[in-house]
C-alpha cells in the first residue's frame, strides 16, 4: 500500500545535471571534446609546419637509398645498395642481439647473487649486497659511458693488441676471435642435434609418465647429456670434424678475418647485464624468501634431503613469485638497450632514430615507427606473461 | 678408607642430585669471534673455498680502490701535466685538481658567475622542502606540502629564469648545467609525476568509459617504449605539433618528457595503493554522503598513498637516475658537463675520464642511496604500524 503511495508520486526532483549518469556523460564528452580538439590542433599544427620546412609526409623514404654505413651487419648491407629499411632492419637485428645476450648474461649474474645474497656465509652475502646496493643507485648511462670510454677505450691500439691463447686478439678496437667455418657433412651435425634435442624430450615424458605409474625413477639427466652433448660429438667425429677456424690475422694496420666484437657491443652488453643482474638479483631473493619455511620443514619430515626440496619444493613455488617481475626486468633490458645511442653501438635507436631521422627530417614517422616496435615488444610479452601466470597461478580451492 | 667411613658413605649416599650443576660455558671454539667465524665462514668446504675466493677478491678490489681514489691520487695541480705518468714519472690514480677546477661547472653549468647566488637560493629552498615534507615529526607538515608543491616552484622558477620586473635578468636555460639541471628536471619529475599520476590513477580505476579508456591508453603506451624515445618524441615532435611562433624551449621539452614519462610509472603505483584500500573504506564513504572528491581526498587517497610511500620513494629513484638520459637530447645535465670536460684538451690524461665518472657516480650513489634508506626507514614504521 505504501508502496502504491510512493509508485504513485512523482519521483524527488532532482535537476538533470545532479543526476548521475547525465553527470558522467557530460564528463566523458568534454573530455573526448579536450582531447579531440589537442589531436586536431597538433595535427594542423603539424601540417602547417611541415609545410613550411618542406618536408613531405609517408612513408616514400623507406625504399630510397640510405647512403651511410653501419659499423655491424647481421643482414647484409651497404651503403649504395641499401635502403633506409634495410637499415631498420639492421638496427632491429642488433637491438635483439645485444638484448638476447644481455637477457642471458643478466640472469645468469643476477641468479648468482640473489642467491648469494642469502648464503649463510657472511663474507659472501655482505659482497653480494655491497654489489646490489652499488650498481642500482648508478644510472644506466654513466655506467655504459664508463665501460665505454674508461675501460673498453683505454685497451691498448692495434699495434700492441693482448693475445689470447687460441688466436684471439684484444684492442681499442674490439675484440676479435676465430670464426668457426662449417665444411660441407657439418649438415649431419645439426641433424644429430636436432635428433638428440627430440629424442630427449620423448625420453622425459616417458621417464616421467613411468615414474607416475611405477614409482621408478629414471637417469633422465645422464641420457638428456648423452644425447644432446654426445650424439652429435660421435656424429662429429664419425664425419672426421668437418669444422674448421678462419683465425684473425694481425696486419700493421688492421686484423683482418675473424669475428670481430665491436667495442660498443662488449660495452653495452657489460653495463646492462650488470646493471639489469642487480634488479634481478633482487627479484630471486624475494621469489626465495617468499616461500614460507613451513614449507622447507614439512619436506624435510616426508624424508626429502636437501637437493630435492630444493628442486621440488623451493624452485618451483619461488619460480610462480620470481617469473612476472624477471619479466619486467627484460623488458626493462630491451628498453634500456636504447641508451646504445650513447656510446655509438648501431642499434635501432641509434640507426632508425638516429641518422635515418637526421636524414630524412621524417621525425613523425621515424619516432611513430620506432615506439611501435618497443610497444610491440612490450604487448606481446605481456600477453605471454599474463598467458603463463594463468596456467602456473596458485589454484585455491 | 676405614670400614666405619664405608658405611657412612653407603647409608648417606644420594643417588638424586639436590643442587643443579652449574652450567658450563660453551666450548670456546663455538662462541666469540671464533665460533662466528666457523659458523659464518668456515661451516663447510665449500663455503671455506668461497671465504677463500672472496677474501682474495677484495684483497685486490679494495686497495685497487684506495690506491686509485685516494694513494696514488694527484691533489693539486694547474693543468694536465700534473696527472700524466709520462711527466710525473709514477704511478698515477684520480686526477682531483681537474675535479677541483671544473667544480662550479659541474654545479652551475655556464650560469653566469655574478648570478650564481640565485641557484644557491634555490638549493637552499629546495632543501627546506625537502626536509620538511620527509622528516615526519615536523612542524604543520599540510604547509610544508603547499610550500613544496606551490612556493617552491613558483619561486624556483622566477629566481633561476629571471625576472626583469623584480630586478632578476632573465638567464636563458641554454646557459643552465650540471647538477642545476639535474636537480631541476629531477624535482620537476617529482613535483609533476605525483598529481599527474594520481589523476590517472583515478582515470584508470573510474567507471566512465572512455576517462578508462584513455588513461589506460596513456599508461600503457608510456610504459611500453624506452624513455628515450618519449624525449626524442618530446624535442623532435613536439616542435612540431604547436604553432611556429610558440616553440617551446629545449629544456622545457625534455621537461615535458621526462614529467609524462614519470606519471605513467606513478599512475601505476598509486593504482595499486588504491586497489589495497578495502572496499568497506569505499562504501563507508559513500555512505555518510561523500561525494566522489570528498571521498577521495578525505578517505581513500590519504591511505593508499600512505602504504606506497616506499613505492612511490622508489619510483622517484629511478626517475632521477633517468634524468641522466636528457643527455641524449642535447641538455647539459651533470652527466654531460663531465662529458664536455673530460675531453677538455687542458685535462686530458688517461685517467681524467675515470675520475669525472667516479665524482659522478658518488653523485648519484649518495642521492639514489639516501632515497632508498629512507623508503626502507618508511616501510619499517609502516610494518610495525599495521600490526596494531
Amino acid at each position: 500500500m505504501s508502496t502504491d503511495h510512493l509508485a504513485g508520486q512523482a519521483p524527488a526532483r532532482v535537476a538533470f545535471y545532479n543526476d548521475p549518469k547525465i553527470r558522467s556523460i557530460i564528463y566523458q564528452a568534454a573530455l573526448c571534446a579536450a582531447v579531440g580538439f589537442l589531436i586536431y590542433a597538433a595535427a594542423t599544427n603539424a601540417i602547417d609546419n611541415l609545410r613550411r620546412a618542406h618536408i613531405a609526409s609517408g612513408f616514400g623514404f623507406w625504399d630510397t637509398t640510405a647512403g651511410f654505413d653501419i659499423s655491424q651487419t647481421l643482414i647484409s648491407y651497404s651503403s649504395q645498395a641499401s635502403t633506409y629499411g634495410r637499415a631498420f632492419w639492421v638496427g632491429l637485428f642488433n637491438t635483439l642481439l645485444v638484448a638476447g645476450f644481455g637477457i642471458v648474461l643478466a640472469t645468469i649474474i643476477g641468479f648468482i647473487v640473489g642467491i648469494s645474497r642469502l648464503s649463510k656465509n657472511w663474507l659472501l652475502s655482505k659482497v653480494a649486497t655491497g654489489y646490489v646496493e652499488t650498481i642500482r643507485n648508478i644510472p644506466l648511462l654513466l655506467q655504459l659511458l664508463f665501460w665505454y670510454n674508461a675501460v673498453l677505450k683505454s685497451l691498448p691500439a692495434m699495434r700492441e693488441s693482448i693475445v689470447i691463447p687460441g688466436g684471439a686478439f684484444l684492442n681499442n678496437r674490439g675484440l676479435f676471435m676465430p670464426e668457426p667455418v662449417f665444411q660441407s657433412g657439418f649438415g649431419a651435425v645439426v641433424a644429430a642435434i636436432i635428433v638428440g634435442v627430440a629424442a630427449s624430450i620423448a625420453f622425459a615424458i616417458w621417464a616421467r609418465k613411468r615414474q607416475e605409474r611405477t614409482g621408478q625413477q629414471a637417469p633422465v639427466f645422464w641420457v638428456v647429456l648423452a644425447l644432446v652433448i654426445g650424439l652429435p660429438f660421435v656424429v662429429l667425429a664419425l664425419k672426421g670434424f668437418p669444422l674448421t677456424f678462419n683465425y684473425p690475422q694481425a696486419g700493421r694496420f688492421n686484423i683482418s678475418g675473424g669475428i670481430e666484437v665491436l667495442p660498443e657491443f662488449a660495452a653495452l652488453l657489460f653495463g646492462l647485464s650488470i646493471y639489469t643482474a642487480a634488479f634481478i638479483a633482487e627479484v630471486v631473493r624475494a621469489g626465495i624468501l617468499a616461500v614460507s619455511g613451513g614449507q622447507i620443514e614439512a619436506a624435510y619430515s616426508l624424508g626429502l634431503r636437501p637437493r630435492p626440496t630444493l628442486r621440488l619444493i623451493v624452485v618451483p613455488q619461488a619460480m610462480r613469485v620470481i617469473i612476472p617481475p624477471l619479466t619486467s626486468q627484460y623488458l626493462n633490458l630491451i628498453k634500456n638497450s636504447t641508451l646504445a645511442v650513447a656510446i655509438g653501438y648501431p642499434d635501432l635507436v641509434q640507426v632508425f632514430t638516429g641518422t635515418v631521422l637526421n636524414q630524412t627530417g621524417q621525425a613523425v614517422e621515424v619516432v611513430a615507427i620506432t615506439m611501435l616496435v618497443y610497444l610491440t615488444i612490450s604487448l606481446v610479452t605481456s600477453l605471454l606473461m599474463n598467458i603463463y601466470n594463468r596456467r602456473v597461478a596458485l589454484v585455491e580451492r | 678408607m676405614t670400614m666405619a667411613e664405608g658405611d657412612l658413605a653407603v647409608t648417606e649416599l644420594h643417588f638424586v642430585r639436590e643442587r643443579a650443576i652449574e652450567a658450563q660455558p660453551p666450548p670456546a671454539a663455538m662462541t666469540g669471534a671464533v665460533g662466528w667465524i666457523r659458523e659464518n665462514l668456515l661451516s663447510t668446504p665449500f663455503n671455506i673455498a668461497l671465504t677463500i675466493l672472496i677474501g682474495l677478491l677484495l684483497l685486490w678490489l679494495i686497495p685497487a680502490l684506495a690506491n686509485f681514489l685516494l694513494v696514488d691520487a694527484v691533489w693539486s695541480g694547474a693543468d694536465r701535466d700534473a696527472c700524466r705518468e709520462i711527466v710525473q714519472h709514477r704511478e698515477i690514480g684520480a686526477c682531483w685538481p681537474f675535479v677541483w677546477e671544473r667544480l662550479p661547472y659541474f654545479v652551475y653549468g655556464s650560469y653566469p658567475i655574478p648570478e650564481r647566488w640565485r641557484v644557491d637560493v634555490f638549493f637552499a629552498m629546495l632543501a627546506v622542502g625537502v626536509v620538511w615534507l620527509l622528516w615526519l615529526e615536523a612542524p604543520r607538515r599540510d604547509l610544508g606540502s603547499a610550500y613544496f608543491f606551490v612556493v617552491v616552484p613558483v619561486c624556483s622558477f622566477v629566481l633561476l629564469h629571471g625576472l626583469p620586473a623584480v630586478g632578476l635578468p632573465v638567464v636563458d636555460t641554454v646557459l643552465w648545467g650540471g647538477v642545476l639541471v639535474t636537480i631541476v628536471v629531477a624535482s620537476v619529475g617529482i613535483v609533476v609525476s605525483l598529481p599527474l599520476g594520481i589523476l590517472l590513477a583515478l582515470g584508470r580505476a573510474s567507471r566512465m568509459p572512455t576517462v578508462n579508456l584513455l588513461s589506460t591508453m596513456f599508461i600503457e603506451f608510456v610504459r611500453g617504449v624506452p624513455l628515450i624515445t618519449v624525449l626524442f618524441m618530446a624535442s623532435v615532435m613536439l616542435p612540431l605539433f604547436v604553432p611556429e611562433h610558440l616553440e617551446p624551449d629545449k629544456l622545457l621539452r625534455a621537461l615535458i618528457g621526462i614529467a609524462l614519462f614519470a606519471s605513467a610509472y606513478m599512475a601505476e603505483v598509486v593504482r595499486a595503493g588504491l586497489q589495497a584500500i578495502a572496499k568497506g573504506q569505499y562504501e563507508g564513504a559513500m555512505a555518510v554522503g561523500l561525494k566522489y572528491w570528498q571521498m577521495m581526498r578525505l578517505i581513500v587517497l590519504p591511505q593508499a598513498l600512505k602504504i606506497t610511500i616506499p613505492n612511490i620513494v622508489n619510483t622517484y629513484i629511478g626517475l632521477f637516475k633517468d634524468t641522466t638520459l636528457v643527455f641524449i637530447v642535447g641538455i647539459f645535465d651533470l652527466l654531460r658537463t663531465i662529458e664536455v670536460s673530460r675531453i677538455d684538451p687542458k685535462w686530458a690524461t688517461p685517467v681524467t675520464s675515470t675520475t669525472g665518472y667516479a665524482v659522478a657516480s658518488m653523485f648519484y650513489l649518495v642521492f639514489c642511496y639516501g632515497m632508498s634508506r629512507y623508503a626502507r626507514a618508511m616501510e619499517a614504521r609502516l610494518a610495525t604500524g599495521d600490526k596494531r
